[in-house]
């Protein structure tokens, strides 16, 4: 019956962010009016999408024990270099993977830091994030991109298919996807594997150094997918956009119960916290709360739900 | 007053699963006590009970006639119960004489500045009662393993221990440190202290211990006084059933050459190391802690960067710079270290069994669940992994039960060289058995076993033929008509003998 009662309470345990976000939706749909509407709910899913698409990368750095700072500045030049692209008169589907596998390579330069020349993840990513947000500044000579013709780049991130904004069916293909990786193959059992001892790992035979930049890589590619949906929907793409993004995946990522010490967690954790920060930051508006106490309550949830995770976890 | 502690009627069970089940335990002044029992059998839980760590549902606990239940370690230190883990509590930037005041720094009034000359005169006080000399002011990271040791034991006698409990202490030991704490030991027996000493070591318990108590299955079975009594008895209660010869029979059949190593070097402590092994045979590496034994098993498995020097496969030479390409070249690796280096404890036994085994489970790297259960459970089987549910994380598994993990990840398929190091440490009788069986049947299947042991009577119990390292060298290869524990000792300390 032990058994039984243990699993109860680790599915609790998994659960625990999900009733979090029940809780606060039900709260604000009391509170608000204007919150459950099919607009307004569209709205939040697609303001989410791109936290939760940073933020699914975190996850996999999180999980093999590492951080990246760099996310919202590899957004920021991926984005620019996409807009650039496109207004230097490529064809925009081109335009678009140049950016995508610039965000990898930006990802994978984080990874070789980090493995190659063995520097602690905080560290490394913190300088390229200086780095990279100087390129973006450089890049679009701290001047707005804009005034992109192409059609099919606006409906990255402004389109709708069949009324579902298409960042929202971008989301949820790659969530399956990371969903599919973590659960199903030896590169989800490795990147766990990692974290959980690194050490064990490599002497189990797996690549640790070259799963790790796998992992990074993989973190810089979502970034710039983030950064060109966001350059589409803004229509313009700015060398400071993505500024403390980080943090936001950060703590999508923690809210949804994984381990910063790595070896735990789960992604669709990841997309609950996600959903949590951005329900919480769209019904903090549509009540009239003003920003500056947005930032304090955002950090008091935070706070809040790391404590009751301890709490479970110790009981 | 007769005794320093009297534990009975203890009862403690974890979710449901009895750990300890009437457990009685007495340990008078002067005595040094062993605590035997198989892994799993709740030596260690008995003792966090009498240090606070746990509490019992149900018994009692007396300490020098007085009813007590601590509530935490702290409190039965007060009482003058200290342990000993095997793991040590030592800050490794500290000096001694601050490891040593940690948490109870002597200080002028309540002001927070410290006395640190009166600290390092007691410290050395406190070692030179133990008869150590150390520099208080040496950082604890410069220091052997056993003389962190004696820091840990000077502490709790600095407290006034007058019990003294000790898990495993000679693990990690060299044989001139274990010689040192046994006069240590000795000297605390005749100045009054009780101590409790638990180990796997048969040898030092017969040396060391006035009784001996065993616990089965969490239940007390006895004590009997080691002077009247044989291993054969003690091991029997421990196991409940006839366990045979420690070392199971064999018959080796030994094939050809499977391995060459040629003029290995690391361009540190290594240089010039050369043998062969032939396929079915079990090969001893032996040799004081430190002299390099390690290094040269890691360095065959790709672990660290080999500087010199060649690998031979049946024949071939094999480059391998990781541990992935020497697993690909058919050698596989169970290290001494399982907690840090064989296992990730967070994760299942399934997904630990499973980490080495993709090959059979998994392809184009999507992992079939069925295929995924079927192994473990297959494994847990044939490895008599003693678990609930292959669910379980390893960190919850006894001592015996995560090496055989660590070992039988290793054996989805058959390797052609089996690399052991310190295969049997920290693991019972019944598991010790269990293990060296598993050696045989894998040479007998052409399996060619390298085992790196500190303990000699092991080494000369399996191997076929024995590589003595003495500081980084080959210093003697004896094969079996040239094996014994005086031959071995004298390569190890560096005496040079062939056998001849």
């Amino acid at each position: 019956m032990a058994i039984d009662k243990k699993q109860l309470a680790s599915t609790l345990q998994k659960l625990g962010p999900l009733i979090g976000l029940l809780i606060i939706t039900v709260i604000l749909i009391i509170a608000s009016p204007n919150f459950l509407t099919v607009n307004n709910i569209l709205n939040v899913f697609r303001q989410v999408s791109i936290n939760a698409l940073i933020a699914f990368g975190m996850t996999f750095v999180i999980l093999t024990g590492g951080i990246d700072l760099s996310v919202g500045a590899t957004l920021a030049l991926s984005g620019a270099l996409t807009a650039g692209l496109l207004n230097g008169g490529m064809d925009p589907l081109t335009a678009i993977i140049i950016g995508l596998v610039a965000g990898g390579v930006m990802g994978a330069v984080n990874g070789l830091l980090i493995t190659k020349a063995n520097i602690a993840p905080f560290i490394a990513t913190l300088a390229t994030m200086t780095i990279y947000r100087g390129f973006a500044l450089v890049y679009t000579d701290g001047r707005p991109i804009t005034g992109f013709e192409s059609e099919l780049f606006t409906l990255v991130g402004g389109g709708y298919f069949f009324g579902v904004p298409v960042p929202v069916i971008i989301t949820i293909i790659i969530f399956a996807i990371l969903f599919f990786i973590l659960r199903k193959t030896t590169f989800g059992r490795n990147v766990y594997a990692i974290g959980g001892n690194e050490e064990a790992s490599l002497l189990s035979g797996i690549k640790t150094g070259r799963f790790k930049i796998y992992v990074y890589a993989l973190t810089g590619l979502l970034s710039a997918l983030a950064g060109i949906i966001l350059t589409s929907r803004l229509n313009s793409a700015q060398a400071n956009a993505g500024f403390g993004y980080e943090l936001d995946a950060i703590a999508a990522v923690v809210l949804g119960g994984t381990s910063l010490s790595g070896g735990r967690g789960w992604i669709v954790g990841t997309l609950v916290g996600a959903l949590i920060i951005g329900v919480l930051n769209n019904g903090l508006n549509l009540l009239g709360v003003s920003s500056f106490y947005q930032q304090v309550v955002k950090g008091m949830v935070i706070l809040l739900a790391v404590l009751l995770d301890r709490k479970k976890a110790n009981s | 007053m007769e005794f320093l502690i009297e534990m009975s009627g203890i009862h403690k069970s974890f979710s449901s699963v009895q750990v300890l089940k009437n457990a009685a335990f007495q340990l008078k002044p002067g005595e040094i006590h062993a605590l035997m029992g198989e892994n799993g059998a709740g030596k260690s839980t008995l003792m966090k009970i009498l240090t606070g760590i746990y509490k019992a549902d149900s018994g009692s606990v007396k300490v020098k006639g007085r009813d007590v239940m601590f509530a935490d370690p702290k409190e039965a230190e007060d009482h003058g119960v200290a342990i000993i883990h095997q793991e040590l509590n030592i800050i490794p930037k500290l000096s001694v004489s601050e490891n040593m005041f940690l948490g109870r720094q002597l200080t002028y009034g309540k002001t927070g500045i410290v006395r640190d000359k009166e600290m390092k005169r007691k410290t050395r006080e406190y070692l030179q009662r133990l008869g150590v000399e150390l520099d208080p002011e040496a950082a604890a990271d410069t220091l052997s393993i056993g003389q962190q040791q004696m820091i840990e034991i000077a502490k709790a006698l600095s407290k006034n221990a007058e019990v003294l409990i000790m898990d495993e202490p000679t693990a990690a030991l060299t044989d001139r440190e274990i010689e040192a704490l046994f006069k240590m030991m000795d000297q605390l027996r005749r100045e009054g202290v009780g101590i409790v000493y638990i180990s796997h070591r048969m040898e030092e318990i017969f040396q060391m211990c006035d009784r001996i108590s065993v616990l089965r299955d969490g239940a007390f079975l006895g004590t009997e006084k080691t002077a009247d009594t044989k291993v054969e008895h003690i091991v029997r209660l421990m196991v409940g059933r006839e366990i045979g010869e420690r070392y199971p029979e064999r018959s080796s059949k030994i094939g050809a050459e499977r391995l060459r190593v040629e003029n290995l070097s690391d361009g540190r402590k290594l240089s010039g190391i050369s043998f062969s092994a032939a396929a079915g045979e079990i090969v001893g590496i032996a040799g004081l802690m430190g002299a390099g034994r390690t290094e040269i098993v890691r360095m065959l498995f790709g672990a660290d960067k080999k500087k010199k020097g060649k690998i031979y496969m049946d024949g071939r030479e094999v480059a391998i710079t990781n541990p992935s390409q020497a697993i690909e070249a058919g050698i596989v690796f169970v290290t001494e270290d399982r907690k840090h280096q064989g296992l990730v404890l967070g994760m299942s036994v399934r997904e630990n069994l499973s980490l080495t085994n993709y090959k059979r489970i998994a392809s184009a790297g999507v992992i079939s669940a069925k295929k995924d259960y079927e192994l473990s459970d297959k494994m847990i089987k044939r490895f008599n992994i003693r678990t609930h549910d292959p669910e379980q994380t390893v960190k919850s598994l006894s001592g015996g039960n995560q090496q055989k993990v660590a070992i039988g990840k290793w054996l989805g398929e058959l390797p052609k060289v089996f690399i052991m190091d310190e295969p049997t440490r920290g693991v019972d009788v019944g598991a010790k058995k269990e293990i060296y069986s598993m050696m045989n049947e894998l040479s007998e299947q052409g399996v060619t076993v390298i085992m790196v042991s500190s303990d000699l009577p092991e080494v000369l119990g399996v191997s076929d033929r024995v590589i003595v390292i003495h500081e980084g060298r080959i210093s003697s290869i004896l094969d079996k008509a040239q094996m014994n524990q005086e031959a071995i000792m004298l390569a190890a300390t560096g005496g040079s003998s062939n056998g001849h």
